[in-house]
């Protein structure tokens, strides 16, 4: 049972972790200033699943910090909040704290992990989320449509505020302070003595407060309701401006200011035209809905679709106000078909926003006069059924009588478009594994097949031979369709960097823009857990002393925000990953003075290309101050060691005032390596290709001898130690073929020239360890499976310089 | 194998064996020069001929090298150069007992195969004390049947042993 259980675990952490990745990227996408209701879903449904199998599991302290971020989300969806960028970062660091719970759920210690980093996290989006919908929502709407304070929607009034109470939350009432302060303006008659900045003890005694600002005095209320018990606090009001209220409650989309539409209302009966239709009479709209709905068709003049019987949709041509949040809509429509009041989107405050603009010349406000205002009825419900009414009704006019079913339809290709990765299931990667395996058998039980075919009369046997042919071509598909289902979009990697990008760049004072082309571009699984870390390095590294602060790059007469670009795609059998900016460039003279500094081999007449490769040294840094950023010089001689054992290298190009771009390429997969195969003895041996320089067939007089036994060999001015493969891999002492082969290798700006028999070709050729049933060999790095069925050993070619070298200098 | 066609004892005992196994086991049998000996049939995944091994340098004599066995990479030991018994040579009847211990898999060429036996907890006797050669710590005891003698190894102890030099961790050779 308990393995069943850890089994259950596992799924979960990698579900989380997807959750949490999906997470982030959609709050770095969201634009505080006009947030996609989509986007918010999305974010919200990631929190609710996590939140969904933390509580399955028991794990409370994962399931407590998604509650309070849901239920901030929640408000933020249903319209009930408007979003601000304090918010995102509470939510990024909330997404921080479940990573890092969750990191210790999976026995993983985090060493430097805040224990109350959970507690403080919580409590910040508590406040965020306590805030009062009433009070925050007006303020965008005055700011887009009437010009405060002076507007004429909203009743100015002044209220004289006592709150006493000795157990409110501080914070939360410091955040209810601060949204007061943002409605108009507060003046603190009295406060508790004993405050203290936020975070102290609860508060004793009593606070006065006297607010003036445009708001109804019940929206006022629910705001300190989340805040102070319903007893703990009074609040009169004096109205000072005689606009009507009602117009003020359009304006501010407030969600308690509700009336029941129901067909007897005059406004709706009265204003038939604007397509009001109420056909669902238990469907309650929102003042802000109708005011919306009306205003749309009249400032278009688009047609109301009062025959659309039933759905209770209108009318909305693309265009009209409520037309932008139509098709982010859709989505959640389909989801929950009935489940209108389920999903919030984001309709109500910009449809708001063109309802008070028309407010003056048109008659929308009446259904919302004063004592239509109903008590907070319900403000859930409310909110999205004022939001589905135009995002529905755009769709209702492509064809009213199967608009639901095409909008359905529709929205499904699209969430299929959109989340493309919907599909999928989770397999063990040790099966994936076994299928390459049962694959690579069958390519040479094939070949083995062909070949005996081969012998056959073509015209007796035609059939078969047809049958041989097919067979040949279906495994060749075969094994491309399991090959890539170890390829991963490199998507997964750059998805960290907006991340990265935004802290490290707010850090540093610097204003960097990301941009990341070619994600789609797949390669191996393995690869891409281990491309992040130096991808990480080299964009920090970029951004650190790469980008220039905004002053240093107005005065260079460059735009104050650097740019820095990851590019991905293929070439050839290998994957390009480029990082660019367009900073201050590599500092030759500078990198020269270091190396000299450091004893290092540097001359003037270095070509650039070789300056930039001393940076890869261990222990190089120019940076004149380390950060804790970087400039401790360790790390890009990591870089390139990382990148090395991936078979990938790395290389840099750079242009003084203009940036540098640093580029790595990396082979598709680990599992496949391209390879020469050479003769040595009886034997066939895999060199592999990035190792290798060059081939040359050197004259006997062109091998010389040192010390009597170690032979050297003279390629363009080089000498080079010459390491015979024959010797190392196999007893027999017996001397060389004839006329051997010189392969120069290079490992890790080491060369040699390694002595074989024969090139035999060059291939693709699958790297299987030799570890999973043997142990490691010395100059050996893997083995794979030839066309013939016969095992070749794949030479490690930095192992065999390190052994040869030492043997040839012992001999 | 078409003499390994025996009902399995019910209680025939699994994993690695020190001592004499109570009740009775089943061992496949095979020949090492004139000696017979005895693995115990659990270990043995299957019995395939000799074929296209690819040396590997700088490896004990023994140690012939690795196959390829259905796509996994399977070292080869020659027990008959290893126990300096038998006639090392390869044609087309040598014999390569393709073992499963301690979640590897392995090979070991031994002169031909014979049948699988049950032996009860009586038929098995412990060894005595040999100067040289086996060492007793690899050897389970001494099977009788009928006028055979049946040397039982615990081949997983002997094959993930240092002196194989098959695994990692005992790989001290180089």
């Amino acid at each position: 049972m308990s393995i069943d259980m850890s089994q259950f675990y596992q799924v979960f952490f990698e579900e989380c972790a997807e959750h949490l990745a999906n997470m982030e990227t959609l709050l770095l996408e969201l634009d505080p200033a006009a947030p996609d209701p989509e986007q918010l879903n999305a974010i919200f449904r990631a929190a609710h699943s996590i939140k969904g199998g933390a509580g399955t599991f028991g794990f409370s302290d994962i399931a407590r910090t998604t509650h309070s971020l849901e239920t901030l989300l929640d408000r933020l969806r249903k319209e009930e909040l408007v979003l601000r960028p304090e918010m995102i970062d509470a939510f990024l660091q909330a997404k921080d704290v479940i990573s890092d719970q969750l990191a210790r759920r999976r026995g993983e210690t985090s060493s430097d992990l805040d224990p109350d980093a959970a507690e403080v996290v919580m409590k910040w989006l508590d406040v965020l989320a306590a805030d009062d919908p009433a009070a925050v929502v007006p303020a965008p709407v005055q700011m887009q449509v009437v010009p405060p304070p002076a507007s004429p929607a909203a009743p100015r009034s002044r209220f004289d505020i006592s709150v006493h109470d000795d157990s409110v939350d501080e914070a939360a009432f410091a955040g209810l302070l601060d949204e007061l302060r943002s409605l108009g303006k507060l003046e603190v008659m009295s406060e508790p003595e004993a405050r203290k900045p936020r975070m102290s003890r609860a508060l004793r005694r009593t606070w006065r407060l006297v607010l003036t600002a445009a708001v109804a005095e019940p929206a006022l209320r629910e705001a300190f309701e989340f805040v102070v018990p319903a007893r703990d606090f009074e609040i009169a009001s004096v109205v000072l401006d005689e606009a009507p209220v009602a117009a003020m409650a359009a304006a501010g989309g407030d969600a308690s200011a509700t009336v029941p539409a129901s067909p007897g209302t005059p406004s709706a009966a009265d204003d038939g035209s604007y397509g009001f239709f109420t056909g669902d009479s238990t469907t309650l709209v929102s003042a802000t809905g109708a005011a919306a709905a009306a205003a749309a068709p009249a400032k278009t003049g688009s047609e109301h679709s009062s025959g659309d019987d039933g759905f209770g949709f209108f009318d909305d041509a693309p265009g009209t106000p409520g037309a932008p949040s139509a098709g982010p809509s859709d989505r959640t429509a389909v989801e929950d078909g009935f489940g209108f009041f389920d999903d919030a989107p984001h309709a109500p405050t910009p449809a708001a926003a063109p309802a008070t603009a028309a407010d003056a010349g048109s008659a929308v406000a009446p259904p919302a006069s004063p004592d239509a205002v109903a008590p907070p009825a319900s403000p859930d419900a409310v909110a999205p059924v004022a939001a589905r009414v135009p995002s529905v009704g755009r769709r209702a006019s492509d064809q009213p009588a199967d608009a639901p079913v095409r909008a359905g339809r529709r929205a499904t290709d699209k969430q299929v478009a959109s989340t493309g990765d919907s599909a999928s299931i989770r397999v063990g990667v040790e099966k994936v594994d076994m299928l390459m395996n049962l694959v690579s058998e069958l390519v040479i039980t094939q070949s083995m097949l062909m070949q005996s075919a081969s012998t056959l009369d073509p015209v007796s046997n035609e059939r078969l031979l047809s049958g041989v042919g097919l067979l040949e071509r279906n495994t060749r598909d075969l094994q491309e369709a399991v090959m890539s289902i170890r390829m991963l979009p490199i998507s997964f990697v750059f998805s960290r960097f907006p991340r990265v990008v935004r802290d490290l760049a707010s850090k540093l004072g610097k204003q960097v823009e990301l941009k990341t082309y070619g994600e789609s571009a797949e390669l191996d699984k393995g690869l891409i857990e281990k491309i992040a870390d130096p991808l990480t390095h080299l964009v920090r590294n970029s951004l650190d002393h790469g980008i220039e602060s905004p002053e240093a790059r107005i005065a260079a007469g460059k735009p104050a925000t650097g740019t820095i670009t990851l590019t991905a795609m293929h070439q050839g059998g290998s994957i390009m990953i480029e990082v660019s900016d367009d900073g201050a460039g590599l500092n030759r003279e500078r990198i020269l003075g270091k190396a000299r500094e450091r004893g290092l081999p540097a001359h003037d007449a270095m070509t650039d290309s070789e300056v930039w490769q001393l940076i890869f040294e261990p222990g190089f840094s120019t940076a004149e101050a380390i950060t804790d950023v970087s400039g401790r010089g360790v790390g890009m001689d990591v870089v390139k060691r990382n990148i090395g054992e991936m078979n990938g290298d790395v290389s840099i190009e750079s242009s003084a005032g203009r940036g540098t771009r640093m580029t790595i390429r990396l082979p598709l997969t680990m599992a496949i390596l391209d390879g020469l195969s050479v003769k040595v003895g009886a034997s066939t041996l895999i060199i592999p290709l990035n190792a290798i320089v060059e081939s040359i067939r050197p004259g006997r007089e062109e091998v010389r001898t040192v010390g009597g036994r170690a032979r050297t060999v003279a390629v363009r001015g080089e000498y080079l130690n010459v390491i015979e493969l024959r010797r190392f891999f196999s007893a027999a002492d017996a001397p060389s073929a004839e006329m051997p082969v010189m392969v120069i290798v290079d490992a890790a700006g080491h060369k040699a020239a390694l002595c074989v028999d024969e090139l035999l070709g060059q291939h693709q050729v699958v790297i299987k360890s030799l570890e999973t049933n043997y142990r490691k060999v010395n100059g050996v790095s893997g083995a794979t499976i030839m066309g013939d069925g016969r095992v070749a050993l794949i030479v490690d070619v930095p192992g065999v310089l390190r052994t040869g070298n030492g043997l040839a200098n012992a001999a | 194998m078409s003499d390994s066609n025996r009902s399995p004892s019910p209680s025939a005992a699994a994993g690695s064996i020190a001592a004499p196994v109570p009740g009775t086991s089943e061992f496949l049998t095979f020949k090492l020069g004139a000696e017979e000996y005895g693995v115990e049939i659990l270990k043995v995944q299957e019995i395939r001929g000799y074929d296209a091994v690819t040396a590997i340098a700088n490896t004990p004599e023994f140690i012939k090298g690795v196959i390829n066995l259905r796509g996994v990479i399977v070292p080869i030991v020659d027990l008959r150069i290893k126990f300096n018994l038998g006639q090392v040579t390869y044609d087309p009847f040598t014999v390569v007992i393709i073992l499963n211990i301690a979640d590897r898999v392995m090979g070991v060429v031994v002169d031909g195969v014979s049948d699988v036996l049950e032996l009860d907890a009586a038929q098995i006797r412990p060894a005595p004390e040999f100067g040289a050669g086996l060492d007793t710590e690899y050897i389970i005891g001494l099977g009788t049947a009928g006028e055979r003698m049946l040397i039982l190894v615990d081949i997983e102890r002997l094959m993930t042993s240092s002196e194989m030099a098959l695994v990692d961790d005992a790989a001290s050779v180089h």
